[in-house]
């Protein structure tokens, strides 16, 4: 642990970028957690005689045709991006690692049935199916949660799985087995602790992208509904002005979520880094 | 050869029976009362009850499945309570605008990144390998609805070099007359000059940001691949036998260094088509991701449900392709079959 | 011998790699001549620096080389001078090089027929029409069967030793001057190993082609060459003819190299690994001898700079204590 600590400050001090993103990411974390009284104004209060108004020292951001302050909005918001996003990829981890283990572990109809799920799910172009599930479970915050971890479970199974078999091939398991462990002890304490660094890896890369395709989903207005703030559907109001000139109500919004995504996307590639220096670049 | 595409056609059958069952699952998962929800918000009493009888909800999960596999069968994917048209219809003539819209992004990519990627991974460490790095990068996190309307607002309101970005052609001309309904193509095949130029500025937009988010995974395996080839032992025998620095770099690195490239495809493909719905949205294209949008905002759930299922199949069809072309490419494979 | 000059003259050579963890002082101060038609073993342990040396005679050594000094001239050529240009004219038609895993050595993708080909087209007038009877000759010297059907594989369909002559016979398509052989037989079994050592002993007599032909296998060098160049850790330290060598050692590091060559009749204990590993060459301050911290013979006097070698055809040794030419014998 120590020996990992020194690395991945090593590895940080060697790459301002990474330590650059490390930054801008702990920032949207305080966003994320302190909004609401970070904010300047109340992200729901319109004001009809200030609508439409142009970045200005009062309204950083301007305000939008309700004539509320988009800071502000693009600041609550934060929590609830960065939710979806976390519970999403939290959701299909735990799912997508339990069923790869089982694959990779029990093999036989096990390994070939849930591939078989994941092979089905990798049929679809990923955003599209995950238009189709929130369409067909219904217009919801949940939901875009949960179509968002399905189009994500494939990865996690398939590390989890590769692991595991390899971990099987290798005697480990085995060896484990001889010493008087059980199936589900030598699944805890021996094969998930080597799963952990390849699935954090995927965890890192797949978090700008569930930030993407949730942010997609309510431009095209499934999931979170207005007024709800949210950088998605932001752009999405933004959309209408923008070939008028008005463009700071789409750009403010569309800015902030591309920097989360690119935030997320660096850290990712440092993270890899830290944990899996072998296939560093 | 008719072998072999045989061959991986029987082996995609198995994708294809997925994504129809899971399009089948979509459509009873839904929360609620499925016949209320293909009628409508507005249906009366008894058209709730003439698609029940329709959709077989009476009967077991097994029949349903039944009778939904044989109205596919027929061609009957439902119809749209907006337009009162069938969704096959609609799907079908508005597919070609997709796929026209979808290759124009593929070549941009490509064209782009293939170059990039090449450059990068032969001066490793220069500042072009920098650029491929950053743009890399960067082109992944790229929200492409976002982009779409950046370039919108810079190159439409702001420059004014490109035509309004609403729709396939400017309202000044006629379309050409429909033979593949690909405009492009078709007013080439007219022989219309001016009609081409114009759709070429109004699809430029939408495929370059479409071409911009995949950009990135295609010039990183590109890079990556081609800095292994670069290193291998083949390219040195190449060049110590003296083999022209072109000849090396093209007919003996860059096409092995494609093999994993065209593998990337297919996550490409998933992206372009995902993205498609959102350029659409943006750019006012009138292709199959707008129709599922109009569709969606009108609680209009026949048409999504016959978006995801084309969606699905044209995606298999795809993989199959480049499972094609890599087997094209690559004579190991190609015997192995 | 002849006293005519050298066909490749390599003197003084130094090169080295700039890399991330350091300089690694590949080689330094290196003679090397090869006569036309004479065949000369370049021998010695792993990572003493022969394909590095081989590789930059080409002109094709990794982006990070850099020459240090010397010269290397091949006919009235200056190797290391010459520009890009030149060098390409020259590798495959002059100069022509066989590596070690003949299977990933050639294009997997491409027909080999079509890769021999490539060469005959960049070197040669021969027309299009002829060059796919060119191709299947060039097979059909190096003993391959059937050299029509061949001319179609990828190589992939080919075994290792087949693999092997199909690069012999890109190599001798355009009947080289020198042939530059960098462990040619390693991973192929014994049988096939001695087929193509005689191929390729059979062609250079055939075509009175030169032969630097590089090893760590001392039996196979005495076995085929005519002179032996030693080298250790980046520097030559000992060149003979192979009889000679033999006899009498005069480098104590090849004393102990064929010491820990297993002849026929030695018994598996008398087998000596050479104790000791080569010195880190990236470090800065490298011994004037590189083989003094392995030498049991070193003393104050191996910290002056290296003797220079003998010109060949002399018995030459880059050593302060050398072994006494008479004791072995
Ligand atoms: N591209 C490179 N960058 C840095 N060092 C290198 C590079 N290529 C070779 N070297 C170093 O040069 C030295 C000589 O290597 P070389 O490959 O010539 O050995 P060799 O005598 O051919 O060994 P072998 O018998 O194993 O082929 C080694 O210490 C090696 O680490
Ligand atoms: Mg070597």
């Amino acid at each position: 642990m120590r020996a990992a600590l020194r690395h991945a400050r090593y590895v940080l001090s060697d790459n301002p970028v990474t330590l650059a993103a490390f930054v801008l990411f702990s920032g949207f974390v305080v966003l994320a957690v302190a909004g609401p009284w970070l904010a300047p104004y109340d992200p729901l209060a319109t004001d009809t005689a200030r609508a439409m108004q142009a970045p200005s020292l009062a309204h950083w951001f301007g305000t939008d045709a309700l004539g509320r302050d988009i800071l502000s909005r693009i600041v609550v918001a934060t929590r609830l991006d960065f939710g979806i996003a976390v519970s999403a990829v939290a959701l299909s981890f735990a799912l997508g690692i339990a069923l790869g283990l089982a694959a990779g572990f029990f093999g036989g109809w096990w390994d070939r049935v849930i591939l078989r799920l994941a092979d089905t799910i990798m049929a679809f172009p990923l955003f599209v199916l995950a238009m189709g599930i929130v369409a067909a479970l219904g217009n919801s915050v949940a939901n875009i949660v949960y179509a968002t971890a399905i189009i994500n479970l494939p990865f996690y199974i398939r590390v989890a799985r590769a692991e595991a078999g390899v971990l099987r091939n290798a005697g480990f398991v085995e060896a484990a087995r001889l010493s008087g462990n059980g199936d589900w002890r030598i699944l805890s304490h021996h094969v998930f602790p080597n799963i952990l660094p390849p699935a954090m890896v995927q965890v890192s890369l797949n978090m700008g992208w569930a930030i993407l395709n949730a942010a997609g989903l309510s431009f095209i207005g499934l999931g979170v509904r207005p007024p709800t703030p949210e950088w998605g559907i932001m752009v999405a109001e933004g959309a209408t002005y923008i070939i008028s000139g008005e463009w700071w109500v789409a750009f403010f919004p569309g800015a902030v979520l591309m920097l989360a995504v690119f935030c997320f996307n660096l850290l990712g590639d440092g993270l890899r880094d830290i944990i899996d220096p072998r296939r560093r670049t | 050869m008719i072998r072999i595409v045989a061959l991986r056609l029987v082996g995609a059958l198995p994708n294809l029976a997925g994504v129809v069952v899971v399009t089948f699952l979509l459509t009873r998962a839904l929360p609620g009362d499925p016949a209320a929800f293909f009628a409508g918000a507005a249906a009366s009493a008894e058209a709730v009850e003439q698609i029940r009888e329709k959709l077989g909800l009476n009967r077991n999960l097994v029949e349903q499945f039944g009778l939904y596999l044989r109205d596919l069968a027929r061609g009957d994917f439902g119809q749209s309570l907006s337009t009162g048209q069938p969704v096959l219809t609609e799907l079908v003539s508005r597919l070609p605008a997709s796929l026209e819209l979808t290759f124009c992004a593929l070549v941009f990519a490509t064209v782009v990144a293939l170059p990039l990627g090449v450059a990068a991974a032969r001066r490793p460490g220069s500042w072009i390998d920098h650029l491929c790095r950053l743009v890399t990068t960067a082109g992944v996190s790229l929200p492409t609805f976002f982009t779409g309307l950046l370039l919108a607002y810079v190159f439409y309101f702001l420059l004014g070099v490109a035509p309004s970005p609403l729709g396939r052609l400017d309202p000044v001309f006629t379309p050409p007359p429909p033979v593949t309904r690909m405009y492009l193509i078709d007013s080439l095949l007219a022989g219309e000059g001016t009609v081409f130029r114009a759709c070429l500025a109004q699809i430029a937009l939408p495929a370059v940001t479409m071409g911009l988010f995949v950009l990135a995974p295609l010039a990183r395996m590109t890079r990556a691949s081609m800095l292994g080839v670069l290193s291998s032992d083949f390219i040195r025998t190449a060049r110590a036998a003296g083999l022209a620095s072109p000849t090396v770099l093209y007919t003996y690195a860059f096409r092995n260094a494609l093999l994993p490239v065209v593998t990337t495809l297919g996550m490409v493909f998933s992206f372009l088509l995902g993205s498609n719905v959102l350029v659409e949205k943006v750019f006012a294209w009138p292709g199959i991701g707008s129709y599922a949008i109009e569709s969606l905002t009108a609680s209009d759930y026949a048409p999504i449900q016959g978006f995801v299922l084309a969606m699905g199949v044209l995606y298999v069809l795809l993989n199959l392709a480049i499972d094609l072309l890599y087997g094209l490419i690559d004579p190991r494979v190609r015997l192995e079959a | 011998m002849n006293d005519a000059p050298p066909l490749l003259s390599v003197e003084g050579f130094g090169l080295e790699f700039r890399t991330r963890s350091g300089t690694v002082h590949a080689l330094d101060g290196v003679d090397l001549a090869v006569r036309k038609g004479e065949t000369v073993g370049l021998v010695g342990e792993s990572g003493s620096g022969k394909s590095v040396l081989s590789f930059a005679l080409l002109g094709i050594s990794d982006r990070a080389a850099r020459v240090t000094g010397g010269r290397a001239a091949f006919g009235g050529l200056e190797l290391t001078r010459a520009s890009e240009a030149d060098l390409e004219a020259v590798r495959g038609r002059e100069i022509a090089m066989i590596f070690q895993n003949p299977r990933t050595a050639l294009n997997p993708i491409r027909r080999v027929g079509a890769q021999i080909e490539d060469v005959l087209r960049r070197h040669t007038t021969a027309r299009a029409a002829e060059l796919r009877e060119r191709a299947i000759a060039a097979l059909r010297e190096v003993n391959i069967p059937d050299p029509e059907r061949r001319h179609a594989a990828y190589p992939f369909e080919l075994s290792g030793g087949m693999c092997q002559r199909v690069m012999i016979a890109l190599a001798l398509a355009c009947r080289p001057a020198l042939l530059i052989a960098d462990e040619p037989t390693t991973g192929l079994d014994v049988t096939t190993q001695a087929a193509i050592m005689d191929l390729i002993a059979a062609r250079a007599r055939a075509t009175g082609m030169a032969t630097l032909f590089i090893t760590h296998d001392l039996a196979l060098a005495a076995e085929h060459c005519d002179r032996i160049v030693v080298m250790h850790a980046g520097h030559v330290v000992e060149a003979a003819p192979t009889a000679a060598l033999f006899a009498g050692p005069r480098h104590p590091y090849t004393a102990q190299l064929i010491r820990a060559t297993p002849a026929a009749e030695s018994t598996i204990d008398a087998l000596a690994a050479i104790p000791g590993n080569l010195p880190d060459l990236r470090r800065a301050d490298l011994p004037a001898c590189r083989f003094r911290a392995r030498c049991a013979r070193a003393s104050a006097r191996c910290d002056a700079p290296l003797p220079r070698l003998a010109p060949p055809p002399a018995h030459a040794v880059a050593c302060w204590h050398p072994l006494d030419e008479a004791r072995c014998a």
